[in-house]
C-alpha cells in the first residue's frame, strides 16, 4: 500500500501566531451567575474601641474614623483614632506584661497559647475571611485559600518554636528584646499581623500592633481571638489610627524593636526616626520584581505564572512579579497568550466566589494606579486592559499591562502596588539579568526556564531576596521572606524570622 | 523523503544538505505543577442556578453516548439510539446527543435507528482499542465502517510506535487513515493513559492536527486512567496554539472517567476559558461517556425539583 506523502511533520508547534487569525472569543453565551459567600454569620460591631491591656477602650482622643468596604463604600464600622496618650498606654500595657508574665514564662507554656490562637483562628477561618474580604476587598476565594490559612499556619509554625530556640542559634542563648512596636499594611492585614506577632511572642516579646486604616478589622478580630485564648492581658496591644498614630509608636522610648511592613517611603522615615536609639529595626518595604521569562519555558504555565504573580490581589501584594521580561523570540506568543488569558479574569464583587480581581483597597490607591497608567501612556507605553465592566460603585481598576516600555520609564522604576503590567523584552540570558536587577527594589523574583541548570545560574544573579523558579507568589511559615536594596532590611519567616527578636 | 539515517559513530555535519525536520521533537514543554495548579483554579469556580442548568443542558448535547463492549448486542444498540434521541421522556426540553459511538458492526443498525435524527453515528476503527494489526486491516476496517454509514471515525494510534520514537510513521498512519475516512470526520485517540508524561500528550497533539486529525481524543476507556483535567488542559492548548498557527479549530473529546455531572461542567468549564465560546458546541467538543447522561439528567431533574431522585427512574440504555 502506497502512503501519499504530501504532508510530512512540520515540527509540531513552533510557536508563530498567524496575523490574519481571530481572537479567542470569550464571549457572554455562558455566565457564570453570582455565587456569593454567606456574611450572615459574620458580626460586625458599630464601633471598636482600642484593644489595650486585654481589653477594648475607648480612645483618649474620642475621635472614631470609618472603615469601608472599597467594593461599595458601605461604612462597616466605626474605628478608634489613637493619639499619643493611648500609644503610651499601650507601651506601658506590654512593658508591664513583658516584665511580669510573658518574659518570665516557659518557652513551653508560651507556644501553648499560641497553638491555642492558630487554632481559634482555624475555627473562625470563614468569618475572618469574609471580614478580610469586606474590609479589604479581596476576593473571597484568596482569602479562604491563601490569607486566613497561612495566618493560622504562622502561629503554629512558630508555636512551634517557643520552647526549642536554643536549637535554633547553637551554641547561643537567646534571650527576648522587650516590647516590639509593629506596623503593618492593608494588602493583607491578618496575615501581615501572624508574620509580626507569632515569632515575637514565640521569642518572648511582648507587642504593640497597629493595623492599616483601611484594613483594622481582622486585627480586631484577632484581639478577640486573643481574649478568648487567655493570652495574659497587654502580651499584644492593638491600636488603630493614621499615620501619626504608627509614628508615635515607633518613636515611643518604651519600644525595644520596630518591625514595619510598607512602602519604602515610609520605611525611610521610620528608620531616620530611629535613629541614635538602641532600637533593632526590621523592614519589609517596596517591590518591581521581575519575571524572567525564557524561550524554552513552558509557555502556558508561565503565562499562568505571569497572570497569577501581577493579578493576585490585584497587584497589591509587595512581591507582584509587575515587570515581565521575556525573550524576544517568544515575546509575540506570550502577549498573545497572556492577552487572551486575561480576558477570562473574572472582575467584580469580591464577594463572590467566581471572581478573581476584586476591589482596590481604597480611593487613593486606585487614584494612584490611575496616575500611573497614564504616566505610563505619557511615556510612550502601549497600553492593553480587558474588556471587563467595572461596577459602578467602589474601588477598581481593569487588568493593565503597559508593552514597548523602555528601563527608564517611571511604570518599570517604581512600584504602582495595582494590577498593572509592564512588558520588555531581552535577547541573551546577560540582558535579562541586568534588566531584572536594574530598579532600586530587589524583593523577588521569578524564572522561568524548563532547564534545570539555567534556574540555578540566573537565580544566583539576582538580586532578589526571593527567587521563585516556574512558579510565583507561594508563600510558607517555614521559607524566609526580604528584600536587597530598598526593598528593605531583615528576613521573616523560617528560622531567620525568630533573628530580629531576640538577643544572645 | 529525505532522511538522514545516522550511523554508528558517525555525527552529522553540516555538509549533509538534507536533515528530515519531522525527526526532532518542537512542541514546546510542559510544566506538571503548572497544569496542575490552573486545573484547580477552574475547578473552583462556582457554577449554580441558571449558569448550572446551562452547562447541564451543552454537556448532554455534547455526548457521545457510547457502548463498546463484546457482548453488545442490536437490542442494546437500538436502545441506546431511543436514549440518544430523546434522553428523558418527561424532560422533552432536554437536547438531544451528539454522536452514538459503537464498534463497526454495530454502525447499519445504529445508522437505521437513528434515520431521520440529527444524531451522528461513530465508529470505532483501526483495531480498536489497542491498534496492534497491520496498517493494511486497519485501513480496510475504516473504510468498511464509512461504507456501512458511520458519519465520524474514532482511530486509536500505535502507541508502541510512538513511544519508540517512530513519529513519523505515527504521522503517516494517521494521513492514510485520514484519507480512507472519505468525508467521516477522523477522531485521534491517543490512550493517553500510555503516554507516561504531559511533554508526550502534547506532542502528540501536535503532531495528530498536523497530520489532518479532525477531532483529537484522549483515551479508548478501556485503559486506566482514562481522560484527566489536565491531560484535556494540555490538548486544549495544543488546539489553541494550532488555532493560533492556522487559523483552522480542531475539536476536543475527552473521554472515559467522566462519569458524573459535577466532573462534565469542570470540563466546560475549562474549554470555557483556553478556547473561548466558538468550541462549545457538538461540532468542536465532545464527551466519551456511558454512565454521563444518566447523571445529567438527574441533575437537571434535581435543579427543576429541588429533589434527588433514585438511578432506577433513569432508564440504563
Amino acid at each position: 500500500m502506497a502512503l501519499k506523502k504530501k504532508k510530512t511533520l512540520s515540527g509540531g508547534s513552533v510557536l508563530k501566531v498567524k496575523a490574519s487569525v481571530a481572537p479567542l472569543n470569550f464571549g457572554t453565551q455562558w455566565q457564570y451567575v453570582e455565587a456569593l459567600e454567606g456574611s450572615d454569620h459574620v458580626k460586625i460591631e458599630p464601633k471598636y474601641g482600642l484593644f489595650i491591656d486585654g481589653k477594648f477602650v475607648e480612645p483618649h482622643s474620642k475621635k472614631y474614623f470609618d472603615t469601608i468596604n472599597p467594593a461599595n463604600e458601605k461604612v462597616l464600622s466605626k474605628i478608634a483614632e489613637a493619639d499619643a496618650h493611648d500609644v503610651n498606654l499601650a507601651v506601658e500595657a506590654a512593658r508591664r506584661s513583658y516584665d511580669n508574665v510573658w518574659s518570665k514564662m516557659s518557652g513551653k507554656e508560651r507556644g501553648k497559647y499560641l497553638f491555642r490562637i492558630a487554632r481559634i483562628m482555624q475555627e473562625r477561618a470563614r468569618e475572618l475571611a469574609v471580614v478580610e474580604t469586606l474590609d479589604g476587598g479581596k476576593p473571597i476565594r484568596e482569602s479562604k485559600s491563601v490569607d486566613i490559612p497561612l495566618a493560622a499556619a504562622h502561629f503554629f509554625y512558630y508555636a512551634g518554636w517557643a520552647d526549642k530556640l536554643e536549637y535554633a542559634f547553637s551554641g547561643r542563648s537567646p534571650r527576648p528584646l522587650g516590647v516590639a512596636a509593629q506596623v503593618i499594611p492593608w494588602n493583607f492585614p491578618l496575615l501581615m499581623a501572624a508574620w509580626k506577632i507569632a515569632p515575637a511572642l514565640a521569642t518572648g516579646n511582648t507587642v504593640v500592633l497597629k493595623p492599616a486604616e483601611t484594613t483594622p478589622l481582622t486585627a480586631l478580630k484577632l484581639a478577640e481571638i486573643f481574649q478568648e485564648a487567655d493570652l495574659p492581658p497587654g502580651v499584644v496591644n492593638i491600636i488603630t489610627g493614621f499615620g501619626a498614630t504608627g509614628a508615635e509608636l515607633v518613636s515611643h522610648k518604651g519600644v525595644n524593636k520596630v518591625a514595619f511592613t510598607g512602602s519604602t517611603e515610609v520605611g525611610k522615615k521610620i528608620n531616620r526616626a530611629i535613629l541614635g536609639t538602641d532600637k533593632r529595626i526590621t523592614l519589609e518595604l517596596g517591590g518591581k520584581s521581575a519575571h524572567l521569562i525564557f524561550e524554552d519555558a513552558s509557555i502556558d504555565q508561565a503565562v499562568e505564572g505571569i497572570v497569577n504573580g501581577i493579578f493576585f490581589n490585584q497587584g497589591h501584594v509587595c512581591c507582584a512579579g509587575s515587570r515581565l521580561l521575556v525573550q524576544e523570540s517568544v515575546e509575540k506568543i506570550v502577549l498573545r497568550k497572556l492577552f487572551d488569558r486575561m480576558q477570562t479574569l473574572a472582575v467584580g464583587d469580591p464577594m463572590d466566589k467566581n471572581t478573581d480581581i476584586g476591589a482596590i483597597n481604597s480611593h487613593e490607591q486606585m487614584k494612584k494606579i490611575e496616575g500611573y497608567i497614564a504616566s505610563g501612556k505619557t511615556e510612550g507605553a502601549k497600553l492593553f486592559q480587558t474588556s471587563c465592566r467595572l461596577p459602578s460603585k467602589g474601588f477598581w481598576a481593569k487588568p493593565t499591562v503597559l508593552s514597548e516600555v523602555a528601563q527608564s520609564f517611571r511604570v518599570v522604576q517604581e512600584e504602582i502596588f495595582g494590577p498593572v503590567l509592564t512588558v520588555q523584552s531581552f535577547r541573551t540570558v546577560e540582558e535579562g539579568i541586568e534588566k531584572a536587577n536594574n530598579t532600586p527594589y530587589g524583593l523577588a523574583g521569578g524564572v522561568w526556564t524548563d532547564k534545570g541548570s539555567k534556574i540555578f545560574s540566573v537565580s544566583s544573579h539576582l538580586r532578589a531576596g526571593v527567587v521563585w523558579a516556574n512558579t510565583y507568589n507561594k508563600f510558607d511559615p517555614t521559607s524566609p521572606f526580604g528584600g536587597y536594596k530598598e526593598s528593605g532590611m531583615g528576613r521573616e519567616g523560617g528560622i531567620s524570622g525568630l533573628l530580629p527578636y531576640v538577643q544572645f | 523523503m529525505p532522511r538522514y539515517q545516522f550511523r554508528e559513530g558517525v555525527w552529522p555535519t553540516m555538509s549533509l544538505q538534507k536533515i528530515d525536520y519531522s525527526q526532532f521533537r518542537r512542541s514546546p514543554t510542559i510544566d506538571l505543577v503548572g497544569v496542575e495548579e490552573r486545573v484547580a483554579k477552574f475547578n473552583s469556580r462556582s457554577i449554580k442556578k441558571e449558569s448550572k442548568m446551562f452547562a447541564l443542558k451543552l454537556a448532554m448535547s455534547l455526548c457521545d453516548l457510547t457502548t463498546l463492549d463484546a457482548k453488545d448486542t442490536p437490542g442494546k444498540v437500538k436502545q441506546l439510539c431511543a436514549k440518544a434521541m430523546r434522553p428523558h421522556e418527561d424532560l422533552p426540553e432536554v437536547p438531544h446527543v451528539a454522536a452514538v459511538c459503537v464498534y463497526p458492526n454495530m454502525v447499519k443498525i445504529a445508522k437505521k435507528a437513528l434515520e431521520g435524527s440529527k444524531i451522528n453515528v461513530a465508529a470505532v476503527a483501526t483495531g480498536f482499542p489497542s491498534g496492534m494489526t497491520s496498517l493494511k486491516f486497519r485501513l480496510d476496517e475504516t473504510r468498511w465502517a464509512v461504507s456501512e454509514g458511520a458519519d465520524e471515525i474514532d482511530m486509536v494510534i500505535s502507541r508502541g510506535k510512538f513511544l519508540a520514537g517512530e513519529w513519523q510513521t505515527v504521522f503517516d498512519e494517521i494521513v492514510a487513515v485520514k484519507e480512507a475516512c472519505g468525508k467521516a470526520h477522523l477522531k485521534v485517540i491517543f490512550e493517553t493513559g500510555e503516554l507516561s508524561s504531559l511533554d508526550q500528550v502534547r506532542f502528540i497533539s501536535d503532531l495528530a492536527m498536523d497530520a489532518g486529525a479532525d477531532f483529537i481524543k484522549t483515551s479508548t476507556g478501556k485503559v486506566q486512567p482514562a481522560a484527566t483535567l489536565p491531560v484535556t488542559l494540555v490538548m486544549l492548548e495544543a488546539i489553541r496554539d494550532f488555532y493560533y498557527r492556522t487559523g483552522k479549530k480542531i475539536g476536543m473529546k475527552p473521554a472515559g472517567g467522566i462519569a458524573t455531572a459535577k466532573i462534565a461542567i469542570q470540563y466546560l468549564v475549562m474549554l470555557k476559558e483556553t478556547l473561548g465560546e466558538d468550541w462549545m458546541n457538538p461540532h468542536l467538543y465532545r464527551f466519551g461517556a456511558s454512565a454521563l447522561a444518566n447523571d445529567l439528567l438527574r441533575q437537571i431533574v434535581k435543579e427543576k425539583t429541588g429533589r434527588y431522585q433514585s438511578f432506577d427512574y433513569f432508564s440504563k440504555d
